[in-house]
């Protein structure tokens, strides 16, 4: 989708603040969430949990700005907690589990689910290294890991990394989890990308899966 | 804090911040910046709460175990950082082999030291020589090769880096303090999928003699970023 979670190339962000000898977390419940997320149980294995990323790159513009990295992580946990039904506003609100809440009973992921992940199968490639593509003009409100700055945009392929699932949802926040696909890395120039006032010796190099590109 | 190449203390930021907030009327203009950089300037004063209200509720129906959290802030905070990453360097500075193999397969070469994982599954190395400087970022997300760098810092998260590595990469490395030559080609790796990238710095001048042991203790973070060189 086309959202604020789409920064490659925007001005007006300012200068680059670094901190000092930061710590890890800089509040414990940014620890908290960080290990909830990666830890809890239903996490991925349901059908009803949907992307992480598409219920990050789904809060509202003004919103994403103002909340840290570790906000949106729990935004997206609790939003997840809540649609999937597993807990409801009135626990939350009280702290404390309601015994007389029965949970739903959750679908399992199908058995063609892919996860993510390297995957080992034998597909054949549609490009190789070398070839010259151009990356699609895709503008869904669906999931998808190609950055508006390249679309449209011509690229050089240098490494095919093998066959990964497509991530992408689709607007529902489904995944095409049967779906698996060469994933290449894409060489770009600068000039291409930005126009000729850019540099002439700087290059982008992005990932991108094969349904996301075209010969050129 | 640094901006634009002056160090300041975090401390001694935030005070300024809180004065320039009262003093300058533009403050809502910087207030996403700094909700981002200084992250705990902004949150609402409820998140700690709403995040322990989670976490009891979810232990309560037997769906965690905060025990399995403590051990992954552990992990993050004790044992899994850039030092990890400081020793693949260090090996392939002194190991020609193995940097050979560290090229040409990242994975299997960092496996070799066992320091695959989480968000570090699929590995890239590529290599800083006199001739290109590679730069690592992440513009749709945050991605970042957790095993071998630990969790990313604030300032690789934030929106003016990923908006800006890859339109203005030698604007971004000169605010790091690194002037990178006209004739040198930068390459900046934006981790769209599912490798994640690690830069090979050179080895510094001065440290011809130094173990592997050594080495490794002077590979920065920044610099396996691309950020910094050595």
């Amino acid at each position: 989708m086309n959202s604020i979670h789409d920064m490659g190339g925007m001005h007006g962000f300012g200068p680059i603040l670094v901190e000092d000898d930061e710590p890890v977390f800089h509040e414990e419940w940014e620890g908290r969430v960080y290990a909830l997320a990666l830890t809890w149980y239903p996490w991925a294995r349901y059908k009803e949990w949907g992307s992480f990323r598409h219920t990050l790159e789904k809060i509202p513009p003004k919103d994403y700005l103002s909340m840290s990295y570790y906000e949106r992580w729990f935004f997206v946990n609790e939003q997840k907690a809540l649609q999937t039904g597993i807990v409801t506003e009135n626990e939350l609100k009280n702290g404390q589990a309601d015994p007389e809440y029965l949970m739903p009973q959750l679908e399992p992921q199908s058995d063609s689910w892919l996860g993510s992940g390297h995957l080992g199968q034998e597909i054949d490639a549609k490009f190789e290294a070398g070839g010259i593509v151009r990356a699609k003009e895709i503008n869904g409100r669906e999931h998808n890991r190609l950055p508006r700055y390249v679309r449209g945009k011509k690229g050089t392929i240098i490494r095919d990394n093998g066959v990964y699932a497509l991530q992408d949802t689709n607007e529902k926040d489904e995944q095409p989890y049967d779906d698996p696909q060469h994933v290449y890395t894409v060489r770009f120039s600068s000039k291409e990308l930005w126009g000729n006032a850019s540099h002439e010796n700087d290059f982008i190099y992005l990932d991108l899966w094969e349904s996301y590109l075209e010969p050129a | 804090m640094s901006r634009g190449g002056q160090k300041i203390g975090r401390r001694k930021f935030l005070k300024g911040a809180a004065v320039g907030a009262a003093a300058v009327s533009s403050t809502a203009i910087s207030n996403a910046q700094d909700a981002e950089s200084a992250d705990h300037q902004h949150v609402p004063s409820d998140i700690a709460l709403r995040v322990k209200a989670l976490e009891t509720v979810l232990t309560e129906k037997n769906l965690l175990d905060p025990s399995a959290l403590d051990e992954v802030v552990d992990q993050y905070e004790n044992r899994i950082g850039p030092q990890n990453g400081a020793k693949v360097v260090a090996k392939a500075w002194v190991d020609s082999d193995y940097k050979a193999r560290l090229l040409d397969d990242g994975t299997a070469a960092i496996g070799e030291l066992d320091l695959l994982g989480n968000q570090g599954e699929h590995m890239v190395v590529v290599e800083n020589t006199t001739e290109v400087h590679n730069l690592v970022v992440c513009t749709l997300c945050s991605c970042y090769p957790w095993p071998t760098l630990g969790l990313p810092p604030t300032w690789y998260k934030s929106s003016a880096y990923r908006a800006r590595a890859v339109i203005e990469p030698r604007a971004v490395l000169l605010e790091f303090g690194l002037e990178v030559s006209d004739e040198t080609e930068i390459r900046v790796w934006d981790s769209t999928a599912e490798m994640r990238y690690l830069v090979l710095p050179r080895r510094p001048e001065g440290a011809e003699d130094m173990n592997e042991k050594e080495l490794a203790d002077i590979v920065t973070r920044d610099s396996m970023i691309g950020v910094a060189v050595l």
